[in-house]
């Protein structure tokens, strides 16, 4: 059995870890290491358990059994505001109160970082300021959000977790309802986050984008880690067929060098 | 460097450690609503039969007026005043956390069916006990209690969401209605009238036994609402992003559904249920202040507002006679509800 668990440095990892809803299992006995540094990516067919999985890490499923832990603390110990000062999520759909302007919203990435009287700190107003910055949302800080485009909301989140100033980041198919454009945006984002030196596990469907994207790449089959590597390394025709079932070549990216899943055409 | 582009009036303040984000119109309109509301308070003071000024009800509240003077206006109409702002701000308050925990702006104890559960407590006190303002009170309570345990537990499948909670609400208070109306027509004709006043939600009974305990009710709670508030406004943005951010969800739910259910209740066992205050203040306030979703303090000024001008209309129109302050939000509810409804959906909540 194929453990992602073996010689990789990583601050958060699973242990064992079994989870789901109620009586069904999603997650089964899994050994996970995100490697610090990253930009993990976690690819599988529809219900094999990669929003859970990532849902998990971001402590909003329990396990039924295992762990997980940061800095080898299982985190179902650390405090709620604590764990949201070091794991940054973005869920899959959020709601934006009625009439919220966009620096307002952006602003509630500090809660973790607020006490009662300490509402809005010079630090606080750097880190929305910079956060605004990051996401090219300056010029929009006054909009409000309900009058945005898709593109735009999903930069106004993005940016509200990044205010939380979070050393690792977990993104919930960020690129979902997103056209191409927005998606490569989103992307190239998340690609300048990681760069910069955040650690970023993100739940993506296009498996091209996936494999261009992701430097550490985990492949999902019911509950289970199939293969995890750099995708140069793991995404082969074989792999391709074995997680999703498609037949399909992969060729070398024209763009990057990288691997290409270009699946077959019926006959 | 850029500065931050606050809108609407947002001014940040630091004193020392401490700082905050100042919103001077929320607060203005808060503070102004209060004032109007107390205002209106001490004028219907003077409101009333017994024929007395500004000067008498100085005179009284000072101590200087003869006892039968202090009486009308000590021991009758000061607790019944206090208890319409009092009253109106704690529905209000409810309101506003029901709407919060809901993230919609139907959720009130009105709609997910607490006053039908009150009413049908207070009516089975009255069909087989001994028909006291004690009795009703407690009877009211258990039903209203009960009531929304029933309610939460119909609409709990792996946690709460709002819509559910709606549904089986008016599900709920639908089917009390029909049992209200039913026990009614079994009563004794005598019976079925005080329980019938009640149940239209009145101040006329109102004395200090029953403002006392509201106050306390009020002091002991709004701390807890008022730490928890910015974990309410994160957590109407999801479960998951709230939690993301940091904010116990169920654990925070839990107890602002409890201490809102506790205002509303401490409301209604002394005047019944009271309609549409706790539906239609916090949306007033938040549309008057123009803030992101709905706030405690300026939903209370404003049901404060609401009830004591609702009160001072139903001991007014059809005087000497007097009208439930209940049936006089109702008028009002409706009407508001109205227009809810006509702009609902234009730039709402997506």
């Amino acid at each position: 059995m194929t453990t992602a668990a073996d010689g990789i440095d990583g601050r958060l990892r699973t242990h064992a870890l079994t989870t789901g809803y109620g009586e069904r299992k999603v997650v089964e006995n899994l050994d996970l290491v995100v490697p610090d540094g990253s930009f993990t990516v976690i690819v599988g067919p529809n219900g094999c358990g990669k929003s859970t999985l990532l849902r998990s890490l971001a402590r909003l499923i329990k396990p039924q059994s295992g762990t997980i832990t940061l800095d080898g603390v299982d985190i179902a110990t650390v405090r709620t505001k604590e764990l949201a000062r070091q794991v940054g999520l973005l869920p899959q759909t959020s709601v934006a109160p009625e009439g919220i302007t966009v620096v307002d919203l952006v602003t509630r990435g500090r809660h973790p970082h607020q006490g009662m009287l300490r509402r809005w700190s010079r630090h606080d107003e750097e880190a929305v300021r910079a956060a605004l910055e990051r996401t090219r949302l300056t010029e929009l800080s006054g909009r409000v959000v309900d009058e945005l485009s898709g593109g735009q909301r999903q930069r106004v989140w993005i940016a509200m977790a990044l205010a939380q100033e979070t050393p690792m980041l977990l993104l919930d198919e960020p690129t979902t309802y997103l056209d191409i454009a927005h998606q490569i945006d989103v992307l190239d984002l998340c690609t300048s986050l990681h760069r910069e030196g955040r650690t970023l596990v993100a739940v993506l469907h296009d498996l091209n984008q996936a494999a261009r994207y992701a430097t550490h790449l985990v492949a999902m089959r019911d509950g289970r880690i199939v293969a995890h590597g750099a995708p140069g390394d793991i995404v082969t025709a074989e792999l391709v067929h074995e997680v999703f079932g498609v037949h399909a070549r992969v060729i070398p990216d024209p763009e990057t060098g990288g691997p290409l899943i270009v699946p077959h055409a019926p006959a | 460097m850029t500065t931050l582009q606050w809108p609407r009036s947002i001014r940040p303040v630091r004193v020392g450690g401490m700082s905050m984000r100042l919103e001077l119109h929320a607060l203005l309109w808060t503070v102004g609503v209060a004032l109007i509301a107390v205002a209106v308070g001490a004028w219907s003071l003077t409101v009333g039969s017994a024929g007395l000024g500004p000067g008498d009800v100085l005179d009284a509240l000072t101590g200087r007026a003869d006892p039968s003077t202090t009486r009308i206006v000590v021991e009758w109409r000061l607790p019944r005043i206090v208890f319409a702002l009092l009253g109106g701000a704690a529905l209000a308050i409810g309101g506003c956390v029901f709407q919060s925990v809901t993230r919609n702006p139907l959720g009130s104890p009105d709609i997910i069916g607490f006053s039908s559960g009150a009413y049908t407590g207070a009516l089975l006190v009255a069909l087989f006990g001994t028909g006291s303002a004690l009795g009703t009170s407690i009877g009211a309570l258990a039903g209203g209690l009960i009531t929304g345990i029933v309610v939460y537990v119909f609409a709990y499948r792996r946690g709460v969401t709002g819509m559910r909670i709606i549904v089986v609400g008016i599900g709920v208070s639908l089917f009390l209605g029909a049992f209200n109306t039913w026990v009614l027509t079994v009563m004794r004709r005598e019976q079925a009238l005080s329980a019938a006043s009640w149940g239209a939600g009145s101040l006329n009974e109102i004395a200090w036994v029953n403002t006392v305990p509201l106050l306390i009710g009020i002091i002991v709670t709004l701390p807890i609402l008022l730490a928890l508030q910015e974990s309410m406004r994160m957590l109407e943005m999801g479960d998951d992003t709230g939690r993301a951010l940091g904010v116990s969800a169920e654990r925070v739910r839990a107890t602002l559904l409890l201490t809102g259910i506790a205002l509303v209740a401490l409301v209604t066992a002394s005047a019944g249920p009271i309609a549409f205050v706790a539906l239609a203040a916090p949306q007033l306030a938040m549309r008057a202040t123009r803030t992101a979703g709905v706030r405690l303090l300026p939903a209370a000024a404003f049901g404060a507002l609401l009830l004591v001008v609702s009160d001072l209309l139903a001991r007014t129109v059809i005087a000497p006679a007097q009208l439930p302050v209940g049936v006089v939000t109702l008028c009002l509810g409706g009407a508001y509800l109205v227009w809810l409804l006509a702009t609902y959906g234009k730039g709402g909540r997506s």
